[in-house]
């Protein structure tokens, strides 16, 4: 019976694409359904009832949320090219870095992102601490997991697309190869890798969507 | 066998109990060492550098931090006792939402309520006990979260019962009242030898909040 997989998503959610990813790696066929979040589908919100968030993924009518835990889903449904380590330490690990780059990684990047000007030295004071950690992780390695792609680099994928967008809006270097080679190196090696370099958001698109969030923060925040 | 295993918690921890119940139920023996929170020991600098919290289970020298990720591990590990999270891909899905939703919504609110006042406290109180009636509503009419079997999510919650004398007298609040399925689950679970010698004593718990109100000048 042929199985029914259908992704909601967001053309430009950093989130959304690790599902892609791995579907794509996975050789998964399915169905994708963009949302435009002001305006949620009555599927998505039956889908997904008590966040209403994307990406969900439904396979065969049972609804999957919270991209990572849609990772472990996927890898566990179709065990063949294996995203996870197999080891259990190692898995300890990979789930420990996924979390650490959604909370306190993204968390510091998006403060210096919406920070004033006079506010950024303070703001990139943690950004740089917490990058330099992740520097840390890929001492050694062409990915996280070794030499092909997996679970961690599909978790850190959204900041290899958003170091650069960052960079541009804001005209300053925040990745520079001298102060993390082996972070610059990892994400050479990531935009291009093959399935991953097909999935990228348009990046004009993606440039003025940051720089109208950016300018609507910024506004927000300065006193009237 | 085992190997080594060491886990550095603190008595009042609800992370720390998820861990303790998890090695109970899989009959693994470990060394216990405790940590005088809120003063932080070296020993816990060097085993999580990172977030420099407690619970951190340590097996054969190697550190595993954050409490649902060291239960996985202690699944993972010692898989063939007392399975805690099902098989089926799906069911483990669910699971793991789950107690996220713990982590996110019972844990976050219930430390508001012991450490926020007026407004604050009392919209904290509110979407706490909403947040009980959800999964209440999860729960449904089966025994446990996962169905038959005390498992994951189970584990993942019931160390917060153990804070609810906490909540109640800091918040001015009952919940039992409010949440009665809730309780008949909790009391369920602590017949488990695993669960009752797991979860700290409430009393202590509230003397522990006494402390932590103090320490960050809450009154």
């Amino acid at each position: 019976m042929a199985e029914e997989v259908k992704l909601f998503r967001t053309w430009s959610s950093g989130y959304a694409l690790r599902i892609v990813w791995a579907l794509k790696l996975k050789g998964i066929e399915y169905e994708t359904i963009f949302e435009d979040l002001t305006n949620k589908s009555p599927s998505l919100l039956q889908y997904n009832p008590i966040h209403g968030k994307v990406p969900v993924l439904v396979h065969d009518g049972k609804p999957v949320c919270e991209s990572l835990v849609i990772l472990e889903y996927v890898d566990e449904t179709w065990k063949h090219n294996p995203l996870l380590p197999q080891d259990p330490y190692e898995k300890s690990m990979a789930r420990f870095w996924a979390n650490f780059g959604d909370d306190k990684l993204m968390k510091s990047i998006w403060q210096l992102f919406i920070a004033r000007e006079k506010d950024q030295d303070v703001a990139a004071v943690e950004a740089l601490e917490n990058l330099k950690l992740v520097e840390e992780q890929l001492k050694g390695k062409k990915f996280f997991h070794g030499e092909t792609v997996g679970y961690l680099d599909l978790a850190f994928g959204w900041f290899a697309d958003f170091v650069s967008i960052l960079e541009e809006i804001m005209s300053l270097k925040l990745v520079d190869g001298e102060r993390f080679p082996h972070l610059s190196s990892w994400i050479q090696h990531f935009i291009d890798a093959p399935v991953i370099r097909d999935c990228w958001p348009p990046r004009d698109k993606m440039i003025i969507k940051f720089q109208v969030m950016r300018e609507n923060y910024l506004a927000a925040a300065t006193p009237k | 066998m085992d190997g080594e295993v060491i886990l550095l918690d603190a008595y009042a921890s609800m992370f720390g109990m998820r861990l303790r119940i998890a090695l109970a139920e899989k009959g693994v023996k470990y060394e216990y060492r405790e940590e005088n929170l809120p003063k932080k020991s070296p020993f816990l600098f060097q085993m999580n550098p990172i977030h420099k919290k407690v619970p951190v289970l340590i097996h054969n020298g190697k550190p595993i931090c954050e409490s649902l990720i060291a239960l996985q591990y202690i699944d993972e590990v010692w898989h063939d006792k007392n399975p805690l999270l099902p098989s089926d891909p799906y069911k483990r899905a669910q699971a793991r939402l789950w107690a996220d939703f713990v982590d996110q919504k019972v844990h976050i609110l219930g430390r508001k309520i012991w450490s926020a006042k007026g407004e604050e406290q009392e919209a904290a109180k509110k979407e706490f006990i909403e947040a009980l009636k959800v999964l209440e509503g999860e729960l449904g009419e089966k025994p446990y979260f996962g169905g038959e079997e005390f498992g994951y999510v189970d584990v993942a919650l019931i160390p917060f019962y153990s804070w609810f004398h906490a909540y109640e007298t800091c918040g001015n609040f009952k919940i039992g009242t409010q949440c009665p399925k809730f309780v008949a689950w909790a009391k369920r679970c602590m017949q488990r030898e695993s669960v009752s010698k797991s979860l700290a004593d409430p009393e202590k718990v509230y003397d522990f909040v006494l402390i932590l109100k103090k320490h960050f000048g809450v009154e």
